[in-house]
């Protein structure tokens, strides 16, 4: 059992980083529903929260720990809650919620293979699009993928700060490799870790959605006499519904810019071996790790292979893969699915892009990559 | 002499009055149970500061809309872990639930029953007028058989839920039934629940004269809401069991279950962040626990009227 | 047997203490729904013929005293879905009806 202040070195699961890593950005509440492989989630989180002055609650389902994390959000605490595939599905309609009235949240999917049931212990990364577009509408999503333990801490702390600087849900994008792999996971004492909260307004009555120039609104607090609405319809600034085709213009606009005009900031991208590349291979998660042994390998063989590591899912990073890509270098995407970053970097880099996928159950072999890189090479020969 | 023209109301200063006349219909029961819940605010000397209000979809969802205080417009089903989620981190706030028969039983059934299990300290306001109004008149998981809406033209064949018979059973620590007609025994009857400490669900029959009454022999405005004076009859402590709904047919109301200091949910809640509570033995943690555990016993007694439980010389072979 | 003049005199002594109450209206609001008309005890209310912004007809009151008075039970404040007309007592002397 970590001592309460936990910094130090400890030998942790991905799971239990991830729970780590939200108390020490201050996740002070959770709800939840157990779901494998991120029940271990919640359990560190029913065991740690109340020593810290936390609250844990289990939950009836997913919709209503989604409903509870955004109730508990406005009610002054971070929150977070954490699910794979299935409930992921059911979240949808609240996290939905929660970018229409932007509330700042972490939603940690463990993924596992789908669709349906599926399986519920194994690998799994199908919901690479679903976190952007699994909810209706359009909406610019903000979601991470760590490949470690490590990450999953360090990853899990950036998504609160991302959370509450840009007054949105955030998704942690693991994936039960990562999840249910232990490695050594280093936690910085308090005082070295940044934390970003929430802007709250100066004056009162403050409007719940009167944005800054940053195009991000400060959050009022309940009970103060702020009097907030918050609404899912299209609204104004003070939260009174107003469902006109020009109040969502001007609304959805600066929804979606609020994360756009951002990009720079929240872009994450690990790049090796880049330079000289002919072969560049795009991968998140775990797939990453096997990629990287991929690309080491083919070094070897005497190819130019290069990592393009997604630290963030989304927003994507469109306009470097172009960049790259008008270079002339070939690329290769590797996922534990039927393709989804895949038809991003196709449409990023406009041509073609090998793809070695897996339907689920196991990371990629480093020869599996390997053998799509050499095909990649002598794919326009 | 004539009626004054005015522009204040007494209970405006509860109430986002820029956005008046609301979105309801002429004759809707909704602004009767929103007047009668600002009067027993009022009365109760209740801080609109510290009060949240928070709703679902539909036409009771839109109560959220209009009072002056802190309030959320959820999605549908949902109102209640979403109040759960504000009053488990703020439990020095109001919650107040306003929302209706569709979205707090039928997409919302799961939640609600777990709220009344768990005995969250929230005022559950459910608006049942038979029917989901705000798509058009559909059927509900009220609507009396033989009903006729727009998924049931041949009568609805289904039976309805007996709302405050299902919230007692679940556990509710406090349920009453009124209807908007009796405006003042609602107004009164509002002001007991608030008060109340624990899960407080009061069931309030309102009229919809556009999507039910119409297709319903209520032909007008009067006619839905005198079917609620014609029908209901108030019974001093009823049964729970007994608010069985039939159509054109006398219904009983009042106040089914009146439990005392039932522990709820946000007290044990909070007593996990102590820090004796953590350090001290499991086995003392258990007594705590059970010190504090709901008396569904009691409450299955109140409901059933004998002693529950295995007695002495129940066979157990 | 009560003659007409006593049951007048008995009347008129009735209408002096029972309360009575001024009724307000916020015209903008009003549904002309009907409801505080229907329900009021002393049927002093009744529909106009005026129009208010939204096209309804708002209730006028028509008090006949001594008898037919509004008398302050407040239930069409109680009754109105709209926030649109409330009561006030009115003080009487014992001169005025």
């Amino acid at each position: 059992m970590s001592n309460k202040n936990n910094s130090g070195d400890d030998f942790l699961s991905g799971d239990a980083a991830a729970a780590e890593g939200a108390i020490a950005a201050g996740c002070r509440f959770f709800a939840g529903y157990p779901i494998t492989p991120s029940s271990e989630v919640a359990e560190r989180m029913a065991r740690r929260l109340p020593e810290v002055g936390g609250i844990f609650i289990q939950m009836e389902d997913e919709l209503s720990s989604m409903a509870a994390i955004l109730g508990g959000s406005w009610a002054g605490r971070k929150s977070m809650t954490a699910t794979s595939g299935p409930g992921f599905s059911l979240m949808m309609e609240n996290y939905g919620l929660g970018i229409m009235t932007e509330t700042p949240t972490v939603i940690v999917n463990v993924q596992r293979g789908g669709p349906s049931t599926g399986l519920p212990t194994l690998l799994g990364q199908g919901e690479f699009m679903q976190a952007r577009f699994g909810t209706h509408g359009s909406l610019e999503a903000i979601a991470l993928a760590p490949e470690s333990p490590q990450e999953c801490f360090d990853f899990t702390i950036r998504a609160f700060n991302l959370a509450e600087r840009f007054r949105t849900p955030v998704i942690l994008l693991m994936d039960e490799s990562v999840g249910h792999l232990f490695e050594k996971v280093r936690i910085p004492p308090h005082d070295e870790i940044e934390i970003i909260n929430r802007k709250t307004p100066k004056e009162v009555p403050y409007a719940p959605f009167e944005p800054d120039e940053d195009l991000i609104p400060p959050m009022p607090p309940l009970g103060e006499g702020h009097h907030i609405h918050v609404t899912g319809l299209t609204h104004d600034e003070e939260g009174r519904p107003e469902m006109t085709p020009a109040r969502q213009e001007k609304l959805m606009s600066r929804l979606v810019n609020k994360i756009r005009l951002h990009k720079d900031e929240i872009i994450d991208i690990e790049e090796e071996q880049l330079e000289d590349a002919d072969v560049i291979v795009v991968a998140y998660g775990i797939t990453a790790r096997s990629a990287r042994r991929a690309m080491v390998l083919a070094r070897e063989k005497g190819i130019k292979a290069g990592l393009f590591r997604l630290k963030t899912v989304w927003p994507f990073p469109t306009e470097r893969l172009e960049e790259l890509s008008k270079q002339g270098k070939e690329f290769v995407v590797a996922e534990v699915n039927a393709g989804q970053a895949h038809i991003m970097v196709e449409q990023a880099i406009r041509k073609k892009a090998t793809f070695v996928g897996k339907f689920g159950g196991e990371p990629h072999r480093p020869e599996e990559i390997l053998k799509a890189i050499e095909e990649a090479l002598h794919a326009d020969n | 002499m004539p009626i004054i023209k005015t522009d204040k109301y007494p209970l405006d200063a509860y109430l986002r009055t820029e956005r008046l006349p609301h979105v309801w219909c002429p004759g809707c029961g909704l602004g009767i149970v929103l007047n009668a819940f600002l009067r027993a605010m009022q009365n109760l000397g209740m801080d609109p500061d510290k009060t949240v209000v928070v709703s679902g979809i539909g036409c009771t969802g839109r109560t959220a809309g209009y009072v002056k205080m802190d309030s959320f417009h959820t999605t549908h089903g949902r109102a209640i872990p979403f109040a759960l989620g504000i009053k488990a981190a703020r439990p020095d706030l109001n919650v107040v639930v306003f929302s209706g028969d569709g979205d707090l039983f039928s997409i919302g059934g799961n939640h609600i029953i777990h709220a009344a299990r768990r005995n969250i300290d929230i005022t559950v306001i459910a608006v049942n007028n038979f029917v989901y109004g705000m798509t058009g008149g559909q059927l509900a998981p009220t609507t009396p058989e033989t009903s006729i809406t727009t998924t049931s033209p041949y009568g609805n064949l289904e039976s309805p839920f007996n709302m405050a018979g299902l919230m007692a059973i679940a556990g509710a620590s406090y349920v009453a039934r009124w209807t908007t007609v009796h405006a003042r025994r609602l107004e009164k009857g509002l002001e007991k629940a608030l008060s109340k400490r624990g899960f407080s669900f009061v069931e309030v029959m309102s009229p919809c004269p556009t999507t039910f009454g119409r297709r319903n022999k209520m032909k007008d405005i009067i006619d839905s809401m005198m079917y609620y004076q014609k029908y209901a009859v108030i019974k001093d402590n009823p049964n729970p069991l007994d608010g069985v709904i039939k159509p054109n047919e006398k219904f009983v109301m009042g106040e089914f279950m009146d439990a005392e200091d039932e522990p709820t949910f946000d007290d044990k809640v909070w007593e996990l962040t102590k820090r004796d509570f953590l350090e001290t033995s499991q086995a003392d943690r258990a007594k705590w626990i059970l010190e504090h555990r709901r008396h569904l016993e009691t409450l299955a007694t109140l409901i059933a009227g004998e002693n529950i439980g295995p007695q002495e010389g129940d066979d157990h072979e | 047997m009560v003659t007409e003049a006593e049951k007048q005199r008995l009347l008129e002594r009735e209408a002096a203490t029972i309360p009575r109450g001024e009724v307000y209206i916020v015209e903008e609001r009003c549904k002309g729904c009907g409801l505080c008309i229907a329900f009021c005890p002393k049927k002093v209310l009744v529909q106009s013929d005026r129009i208010n912004e939204k096209g309804y007809h708002p209730p006028e009151l028509v008090e006949k005293p001594p008898v037919d008075v509004c008398i302050n039970c407040g239930f069409c404040e109680r009754i109105c879905p709209d926030f649109a007309i409330f009561v006030k007592e009115k003080k009487v002397n014992d001169s005025e009806q």
